[in-house]
């Protein structure tokens, strides 16, 4: 089985571009993750494309053959669809595949169009996620739902407003350097406890905003990678995918996300290590709650612990384990569907030590990337190491 | 989401609901779920029967939604609300009581009512 190498990453800015095609986006992404890997495109041979809410806001479906068009590939493409793990899980199948020898180099990425919807609109386009007949009909949002779990977790574990806004905090801090962020601000804790209530207990800086922009990863074989001389220092080592209940009231718990759990076990297991062994982490922090519950599924800190990780400065930049040193969805932006390699491509570069935060992690050569869809109805992790 | 086809099974458990004949489906391993379903969803069971629905039963969890989509415009702010009726869990809004009020706990019954901005069936919980 071959050891699949990150060959080259890119990424458009992410923030608000509402006049800007997914189309064009991806492009962008794409393009510059060929340039940066330095493959000749003719040798690409499948594109793995992750997008969510194509229909909704473009009236846009069979993105993947249109995908490819835009970056000037002609091969077999394909859209996969698991709401904000999009390209999580399309990252996940091009790495089977490439292991597999069903392939040499293969183009992974994803993209997502959301602020031409208008607030309402991409609040309605992202509800979706959720299960339509008990969830959505109840008026159920997608903060709406990260509220009812961050609930459950006060009551289950404790915790507070103030621990969460502490997690906001840390990621716009890590995000200020980082030129493809959305907000490159830093708050305060004051600000965030004082900001409007989109669905309580969550506020306006608990949540990610609404993003456009693309992510794309360029994978290669071992051998591909050695005989064109591809300088790719990092592997992906492991990957794994879990899933849960569609609805959170068919959930067994409201306050953990099993898919996660079941998703790092698995890719710890394929890459052969344990969680001690994670010198860094980029998680799915859609909103500040859902980094407590990734970073306790992935086996970091113990349950109920995760809450006051950022608070005691274990997940921030000088802290033990680094946690969204790019400033995670919460500030970098979570255009949904471009999520996914977004977090692979920010871990590469902290690892390859060519990201505005690799500083802070001198000699690290174990990242983990953990992605969710929906409310973590779908999880994917994927760990990456520099093998040299 | 067309307003003449129903949804078979969800729409039924909504009519009885509306009647006060709730009802679950329950499989041979005492597993709850609720329609439409074939199977167990955590079990694999397809051996299902309907079983009255507990009359109340108490909120575990709840948000005041503020920001919404545009078929619950006019309804904001709303409590979103997820109830344990023992062997199933059923998600609704919860009236008739000042959000402020809401906690985890509260006995709540549910009933049928309509959305304020489209007019649409939902599951309502009222305290008890
Ligand atoms: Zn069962």
């Amino acid at each position: 089985m071959t050891t699949v190498r990150v060959a080259g990453v890119g990424l458009t800015p992410f923030g608000e571009q509402p006049e800007r095609t997914a189309r064009d986006l991806f492009a962008e992404a794409g393009l510059a993750a060929i340039d940066d890997a330095g493959v000749d495109s003719g040798d690409i041979e499948a594109l793995f494309y992750g997008n969510f809410m194509g229909e909704m806001a473009e009236h846009q479906g069979h993105q993947g053959p249109l995908m490819a068009e835009a970056v000037g590939l002609d091969v077999p493409a394909t859209r996969y669809e698991a709401a904000c793990a999009s390209s999580g899980v399309a990252m996940r199948q091009a790495v089977r595949t490439l292991r597999n020898g069903e392939a040499d180099v293969l183009l992974v990425g994803g993209a997502e169009r959301m602020n031409n919807l208008g607030t309402a609109g991409a609040t309605e386009a992202l509800a979706i996620a959720a299960d339509d007949l008990y969830e959505v009909r109840a008026g159920m949002t997608f903060p709406g739902a990260y509220a009812l779990m961050a609930r459950a977790y006060f009551d289950e574990f404790g915790g507070t407003r103030e621990d969460l806004a502490h997690i906001a905090v840390k990621n716009h801090e890590n995000a200020l350097p980082n030129e493809y962020a959305q907000f490159r601000k830093a708050i305060s804790v004051d600000q965030a406890l004082t900001a409007p209530m989109i669905a309580s207990p969550l506020g306006l800086f608990d949540a990610c905003p609404i993003t456009d922009g693309a992510s794309a990863v360029v994978l290669a074989s071992e051998d591909y990678a050695k005989n064109h001389d591809i300088e790719a220092t990092v592997a992906v080592t492991g990957t794994g995918q879990g899933g849960d209940k569609m609805a959170l009231q068919d959930r067994g718990d409201l306050a953990t996300s099993p898919a996660a759990d079941k998703a790092a076990k698995q890719a710890y297991e394929d890459a052969d290590i344990s969680a001690k062994d994670v010198d860094v982490a980029e998680v799915h922090d859609c909103f500040t709650i859902a980094e407590v519950l990734a970073i306790e599924s992935l086996g970091f800190f113990e349950r109920g612990e995760g809450i006051s990780a950022a608070r005691d400065g274990k997940t921030t930049r000088d802290g033990t384990l680094p946690v969204n040193l790019s400033g995670g969805l919460k500030a970098k932006g979570h255009p949904v569907g471009a999520t996914g390699t977004a977090q692979i491509a920010e871990m590469t570069k902290l690892l390859r030590g060519d990201h505005a935060r690799s500083d802070a992690i001198p000699g690290a050569d174990v990242g983990v990337c953990h992605n969710a869809g929906g409310t973590v109805g779908s999880a994917v992790v994927h760990v990456l190491e520099v093998v040299e | 989401m067309s307003e003449n086809v129903r949804d078979a099974g969800f729409d039924d458990l909504l009519d009885a609901i509306e009647a006060d004949e709730g009802f679950y489906l329950r499989c041979a391993n005492g597993h709850g779920s609720l329609p439409p379903r074939r199977a167990c969803p955590h079990c694999g069971d397809q051996h299902l029967t309907e079983e009255p629905l507990a009359e109340s039963g108490e909120i575990e969890t709840y948000t005041v939604i503020n920001i919404t989509t545009p078929e619950f415009e006019e309804d904001t702010p709303y409590v979103t609300a997820i109830v344990d009726f023992g062997p199933v869990r059923l998600t609704g809004q919860v009236r008739g009581i000042d959000p402020d009020d809401v906690s985890t706990g509260l006995v709540v019954g549910p009933s049928i009512e309509q959305t304020a901005t489209m007019g649409e069936r939902l599951v309502v919980f009222r305290p008890r």
